[in-house]
């Protein structure tokens, strides 16, 4: 089949920390040495790997690097990655929003691109006035909106409050709108980025559904942006996993997709390599692991399995040990704490001179999928031997375990309740 | 290369030639340009008491102040025209073009959400802008006729002569001087943000070196050549001889103002269809 989208050598790079482009005296560097010495980009070599957490010698760096693929008609294709991993940043140079730094891309087809759910919408105007608006924004003709009119307002639920200023919509509705718009685009390739976490659950599934059909019946070519997982599952045929602006496997979704679980948090220090650390350092933990009972994948635990963690420590004073404590506190990724174990709580016959290991059993652990870390910290006679913040990331991600084939909404708490309606 | 080669429908790259402008997109998206302008339209009066009626406001309050000032106290000649008459058609075509170039000047920055967000031809929004302009225009323009037929009524001396036919061409030069200024100023705003602040206040200041509020006849002639490099000196001269029987129309200052909206227009376009591509990332 042909192609509908490939992608040659694409970069894109990023000045941070200063609004707009700097300063005249770079520019005119900048200028001077492309335009008038016929040389590279000076800005451009210096870039490095977009890696938020570390602070680089420059302040260039790329959000995409060197990304090659090519897209077939008719596939649908997940894009998926940690937040800063560019897939934004993609989308928008696909949608011409922002245009690359280097590389090409070649297009066959008209691209409609949802990056944001009801742009342009005006408060003042009617839900009528605001779909054609919204539609010609998007790229549509008048009378290709007089003629998808009906089935966009049915689409939409809203019929009822059609000619109502949209201001006075209330958010579920609004989104609605807008969504049904776009999705009666006639375009050959449909690029949407993650606008579907707004919206109650059934209306995501309606979407979901209506995008389905766009692919599958209709023969177009979707791009689409997630975090979670069972919808690229369900949408998506391929995928491709961004890590720091390039690409970090490409292939079939199932397959990428516990790539990208695995790798999620690989990425960070052993124990024993982290710095940051208060205590005495009569007992310092060396590493720890958590591994899910149902996930062959190290760092991640579906929910409402069982899972351990193990830390290993070593002690360096040989002392005599009349108490001791070793706790680990569980934070959400806003860095609340949600849940907080030790040993001091229960009754174990573990003997730190004994073992250089300590394992925590979890059992049906109830948090609610996302990313986690670890707050890892130990006290030997009262004193704090150890104590680490923030460390051993883990994510929980979703099992169906209500067994409705929905997937959960995110933003709502912490943990998931076993319940049922009696 | 090595497989079958394909037609692609378009290409993305860093950077389009110069003058690669794009103009068939532009036209291919005609209809968001009147939805635009249906959009300000409508957004501007809705919740208001007057309505439409706001478009009078301005420049009957703008006439009846430069009438006491500049007609009463300052005393300074209107070409023998009565004075309100006088001031009216200097206000309706300067605020034509006043409004075009300071509402194009900030396009970028007014509009940083929606670009971010979608593609159409950038252009789009300053050419509704100027048309959307038109709209209110013409709304002043019922006011101007209006009050040419009170003064008529009343024997008053003026009369409209053959270079009525020409003001489609001068509201057309208005438009496209206003826009190709603005577009020039909203292009190097995203760059370097202290030019907005001279906008407006540039305007305002531009507006005493043409001839609004004095008839170019009565210029010393010493300021004449000055006043006249101000591209709107012809337009407006032009506007009052063909209205009210007075002013200076001579081909040469039309033409200056021709050859200069054409030029800002183009360079305009020109730098903003470069602007366009990165100012995501710049503003």
């Amino acid at each position: 089949m042909a192609s509908a989208i490939k992608v040659e050598n694409l970069s894109k790079i990023y000045r941070l920390g200063e609004i707009g482009t700097g300063t005249i005296s770079r520019d005119l560097e900048r200028f001077f040495k492309m335009k008038i010495l016929k040389q590279e980009d000076p800005f451009l070599r210096i870039g490095e790997a977009n890696d938020r957490a570390t602070k680089g010698a420059s302040d260039i760096v790329y959000s995409l690097k060197d990304i090659n693929f090519e897209i077939e008609q008719g596939d649908a294709v997940g894009i998926i990655g940690r937040n800063g991993a560019g897939k934004s940043t993609l989308l928008k140079i696909l949608s011409r929003v922002t245009s690359p730094t280097t590389g090409k891309i070649n297009i066959k087809g008209r691209v409609a691109s949802l990056l944001e759910v009801g742009t342009g919408f005006h408060p003042e105007l009617t839900g009528r006035e605001n779909i054609y608006l919204n539609g010609a924004i998007l790229g549509m003709r008048k009378k290709e909106i007089d003629r998808n009119f009906d089935e966009i307002v049915d689409f939409s639920g809203v019929e009822r409050y059609i000619d109502t200023p949209v201001k006075r919509y209330s958010s579920g509705m609004y989104v609605r709108l807008a969504f049904a718009v776009a999705a009666h685009l006639e375009s050959e390739i449909l690029i949407v980025d993650e606008v579907l976490a707004v919206g109650d659950a059934e209306f995501q599934k309606k979407c979901l559904g209506k995008m389905n059909d766009v692919s599958k019946t209709s023969g177009r070519t979707i791009l689409f942006v997630s975090h979670n997982m069972a919808s690229i599952q369900n949408l998506c045929q391929s995928c491709i996993f961004l890590t720091k602006g390039e690409i970090n496997h490409i292939g079939e979704t199932k397959e990428v997709i516990n790539k990208y679980l695995s790798n999620q948090l690989s990425n960070t220090l052993k124990l024993s390599e982290i710095e940051e650390r208060k205590g005495n350092k009569d007992l310092i933990f060396i590493n720890g692991e958590i591994i899910g009972v149902n996930t062959d994948n190290l760092d991640s635990v579906e929910s409402f399995s069982d899972f351990t963690i193990s830390l290993e420590f070593k002690l360096i004073n040989q002392l005599k040990i009349s108490n001791f404590k070793i706790e680990i506190g569980i934070n959400n990724n806003m860095g609340d704490r949600v849940a907080w174990i030790s040993s001091n709580n229960i009754i174990s016959h573990f003997d730190l001179l004994i073992s250089n290991k300590i394992t925590f059993l979890v059992k049906n652990c109830p948090l609610a999928p996302g990313d986690y870390t670890c707050s890892i910290f130990s006290e030997i006679n009262n004193n704090i031997s150890d104590w680490l913040q923030n460390v051993l990331p883990f994510a929980i991600v979703e099992k169906d375990y209500y067994n409705t084939g929905k997937s959960l909404p995110a933003g709502q708490g912490n943990i998931l309740l076993n319940y049922s309606i009696i | 290369m090595s497989k079958k080669s394909q037609n692609w429908d378009f290409i993305i790259e860093p950077q389009n030639s110069l003058f690669d402008l794009n103009l068939k997109d532009v036209w291919r998206y005609r209809d968001l340009l009147w939805m635009f302008v249906k959009r300000d339209f409508v957004s501007f009066y809705k919740q208001t008491i007057l309505g439409p009626l706001w478009f009078f406001i301005q420049p009957v309050f703008t006439t009846i102040i430069y009438t006491f000032i500049f007609g009463g106290l300052a005393n300074l000649s209107t070409d023998s025209l009565p004075q309100p008459l006088f001031y009216m058609v200097g206000i309706t075509t300067w605020n034509y073009f006043s409004d075009c170039i300071t509402k194009t000047s900030t396009v970028f920055k007014d509009n940083a959400n929606i670009f971010g967000k979608v593609y159409f031809p950038r252009l789009i929004m300053p050419l509704s802008i100027v048309t959307s302009n038109l709209v209110r225009f013409a709304v002043q323009m019922i006011l101007m006729i209006t009050m040419m037929g009170y003064y008529a009524w009343n024997g008053a001396n003026f009369h409209m002569t053959w270079a009525i036919t020409l003001f489609p061409l001068l509201v057309l030069l208005m438009a496209l001087l206003g826009l190709g200024l603005g577009l020039i100023i909203t292009a190097l705003t995203t760059k370097y943000r202290d030019l907005a602040f001279l906008v407006t206040f540039g305007i305002q200041l531009l507006m005493y070196t043409t001839t609004v509020i004095y008839p170019l006849s009565s210029a010393p002639a010493k300021y004449k050549t000055m006043i006249s490099l101000n591209p709107m000196t012809g337009i407006i001269e032009c506007s009052r001889f063909a209205f009210l029987g007075q002013g200076q129309l001579t081909w040469y200052t039309l033409g200056y103002s021709t050859v200069f909206t054409l030029v800002s227009l183009i360079l305009g376009i020109i730098i903003f269809n470069k602007t366009e591509k990165t100012f995501v990332d710049t503003v």
